[in-house]
């Protein structure tokens, strides 16, 4: 008998809890209404250290502006205050900092971090805490699903993902280009490149195109002469070549000595002022990549942005700063429209129609954004000719 | 036909450089039995000599080759000095290891100095003429490839087989202490060694730099490798067998990527290499010797 008021105190304790989801939210951090006025919390969750602290340090950057024009703003409904901890590229200590800054802090909305891994290793916490997070760049393919397919219904991202892309690169080399046969010359070596290459192909067959070979190289690789003299021997039209600068940048560069003049193709990992000192800016010609920030024609908006970016910090800003400042302005819109935080700020992010720096887009049901894929053309070097292919429109 | 032809020119101008990186490891081998696996990070370093050379001293392809070699050269005596010299009587997993330590610190601290990105050297070095003979495409980086490979080669056989220097390396490799007894300054001799391995380690990281136009401080670490192996192909501790096994290992590999699968290049040639040594132990050239008691 002695341990039924035990049994009674777990089942009621039970039963709160329940109750506590039910209501406005277990804790202090969840559906808090607003007044004008208020002071309110953003975290900001980035590599500031360690191995991809090139990308974390930029969209910390993106964020810190987007908080500092929202805060100097005459028409603003309630003062930001930011806190920002550097997760160290390191999974493990993303978590913790997301727990830390959802739990104790009461975060109304986390921004970042930078890389796919280390966002990944964020959003059940998000669920847990019913705080929402917004991720600027985690493009890895099914990234925003959980294990059971279903989205984290906390977790959104303002990129698009690898297969988007890919899919939209195979449209353009279809529909805009109109090439019929093309070779896939692909890192086999990372993840990246290998999904790029997988969905390029299926969207580019299934269009009713037809792949004529594929090959590989490894990152590292400085020598692409006997892949690149055996096409010579093949009849195709366009060549994707899914990988990062380092490799494509010597791709370009001995094909086009080589006397292959078909068009490049490759994703936004060719997108680096280093392309073009890799391949000399007489190679980078009909070579076309996909990217989400472009500042060839650029509208009234960005110039402003990298303005004030460049005035702030010195610097230019990349893509990884203005997709982390699409990001947080994204999540104060929300706040503004909603009035409160936790389960009612992220209903307002579901239902939002956000204008930014990268594009103007709702959420789909994967939490990812509804917005075109930006192709950009290279001429001796220098971007030109920016087409959007929006995949949605299909 | 042509394609196969434009495949062998490709071969032919890989195999160049390894079989410049080979020779080092040969001759190091050859005189005292050490695998220098510091040597594909001079090779690294004579790139990166050039690029410094070229960007921020506008010198011309053949003054920064010169000044690299030199380098390079210096470098290879200054580490033998340093680091394998006080171990020349130890057991030789010793100075294996520590030849993987220099390896190590001259990677790293190539990238702390210089930093870890990919750099380029400045357009135009060599032009960019390509010559066509009968639909076989020539560029002229790769004619200055062959030509500077083909005259280093040459030199090193005038001056193993003909000069007093020569001899002693000869000698030293057969018998160390025999050539002691006989007036030869050991020291000087491996010295020297190391001297002509690394100059022509420095040489192939130029060519390599000039060629491929992308250099970064680990560069060395797979030409490297590439090169330990064309060593072994063609018998460790022959010349010949180096020149031989590069040059092999080269086409080799071209032509798998050419006539195979791309994908598949690096493990096609280690089978190839597993089996040349499966059929014959000692290499190409190599002669099955009896360990003397």
């Amino acid at each position: 008998m002695k341990k039924f008021p035990k049994i009674l105190a777990s089942s009621v304790m039970a039963l709160s809890l329940l109750a506590g989801c039910g209501s406005e939210g277990g804790n202090a951090a969840t559906a808090v209404e607003l007044n004008e006025g208020d002071t309110v919390k953003v975290g900001l969750n980035y590599e500031l250290s360690g191995a991809t602290a090139t990308y974390g340090l930029a969209m910390e950057k993106g964020s810190q502006l987007a908080i500092k024009q929202y805060n100097e703003r005459e028409d603003r409904k309630y003062t930001i205050e930011v806190i920002s901890q550097d997760c160290k590229s390191d999974s493990v200590e993303a978590q913790s900092i997301a727990s830390r800054l959802m739990t104790e802090e009461g975060v109304a909305f986390q921004v970042g971090p930078a890389t796919s891994p280390d966002s990944l290793a964020t959003y059940p916490i998000s669920t847990d805490a019913q705080v929402p997070v917004l991720s600027p760049a985690v493009t890895q393919n099914g990234g925003m699903l959980d294990a059971n397919g279903e989205a984290y219904p906390y977790a959104w991202r303002v990129c698009f993902e690898d297969n988007a892309q890919a899919s939209a690169m195979a449209v353009f080399a279809y529909e805009n280009l109109g090439k019929r046969k093309a070779v896939v010359y692909s890192d086999s070596g990372n993840d990246y490149a290998k999904g790029l290459a997988e969905s390029f192909i299926e969207k580019f067959e299934s269009l009713g195109g037809e792949i004529v070979t594929t090959e590989n190289y490894i990152q590292g690789d400085t020598d692409f002469n006997a892949v690149i003299s055996s096409l010579t021997e093949e009849d195709f039209d366009v060549l994707y070549v899914p990988g990062y600068y380092g490799e494509a940048g010597l791709i370009i560069k001995q094909a086009r000595a080589a006397g292959l003049d078909q068009p490049i193709l490759g994703p936004d990992g060719m997108d680096s002022p280093k392309l073009a000192e890799l391949a000399g800016a007489s190679a980078l010609n009909d070579v076309y990549f996909t990217t989400a920030y472009t500042t060839v024609d650029a509208s009234d908006e960005l110039l402003s942005f990298i303005e004030a970016y460049k005035a702030e910090y010195n610097e230019e800003p990349d893509m990884f700063s203005v997709l982390a400042y699409d990001a947080t302005n994204l999540g104060l819109q929300a706040l503004e429209e909603a009035g409160a935080t936790g389960e009612k700020l992220n209903e307002a992010i579901k239902n939002i129609q956000f204008e930014g720096l990268t594009g103007s887009f709702a959420f789909d049901e994967e939490h990812s954004p509804t917005k075109p894929v930006l192709v950009v053309e290279l001429q001796d070097g220098v971007q030109v000719n920016p087409i959007k292919i929006d995949l949605d429109a299909e | 036909m042509t394609q196969f032809l434009q495949q062998l020119v490709n071969g032919l101008s890989l195999g160049s450089i390894y079989a410049l990186i080979a020779l080092g490891y040969t001759m190091v081998y050859g005189i005292i039995k050490l695998i220098n696996f510091a040597h594909g990070d001079i090779y690294m370093l004579g790139a990166f000599v050039a690029f410094y050379a070229t960007r921020y001293f506008q010198l011309n392809f053949f003054l920064a080759l010169i000044v690299a070699m030199l380098f390079c050269g210096v470098l290879g005596v200054v580490i033998e000095r340093i680091a394998y010299k006080p171990l020349r009587h130890a057991t030789r997993i010793t100075a294996l290891i520590t030849a993987m330590g220099v390896s190590y610190i001259l990677e790293y601290g190539t990238q702390f100095l210089a930093g870890s990105d990919v750099k380029t050297f400045p357009e135009g070095l060599l032009g960019n003429l390509t010559l066509e003979l009968g639909g076989v495409r020539i560029s002229m980086q790769q004619i200055m490839i062959f030509a500077v490979t083909i005259l280093l080669m040459l030199a090193l056989t005038y001056i193993v087989n003909r000069t007093r220097m020569g001899r002693a390396m000869r000698a030293v490799s057969v018998d160390e202490e025999a050539a002691q007894l006989m007036g030869i300054s050991v020291d000087r001799t491996i010295s020297f060694t190391f001297l002509l391995g690394s100059v022509l380690a420095g040489a192939a990281g130029v060519l390599v730099g000039v060629y491929y136009n992308s250099i970064n401080p680990l560069m060395g670490m797979t030409p490297g490798l590439k090169a330990f192996i064309a060593a072994v192909f063609g018998g460790i501790g022959i010349i010949p067998g180096a020149m031989i096994g590069g040059l092999s290992i080269g086409i080799a590999e071209t032509l798998v990527i050419a006539y195979g699968s791309s994908l598949y290049k690096d493990a096609i040639v280690y089978v190839i290499l597993i089996l040349i040594l499966i059929i014959k132990p000692a290499g190409l050239l190599g002669k099955h010797v009896k360990e003397k008691v």
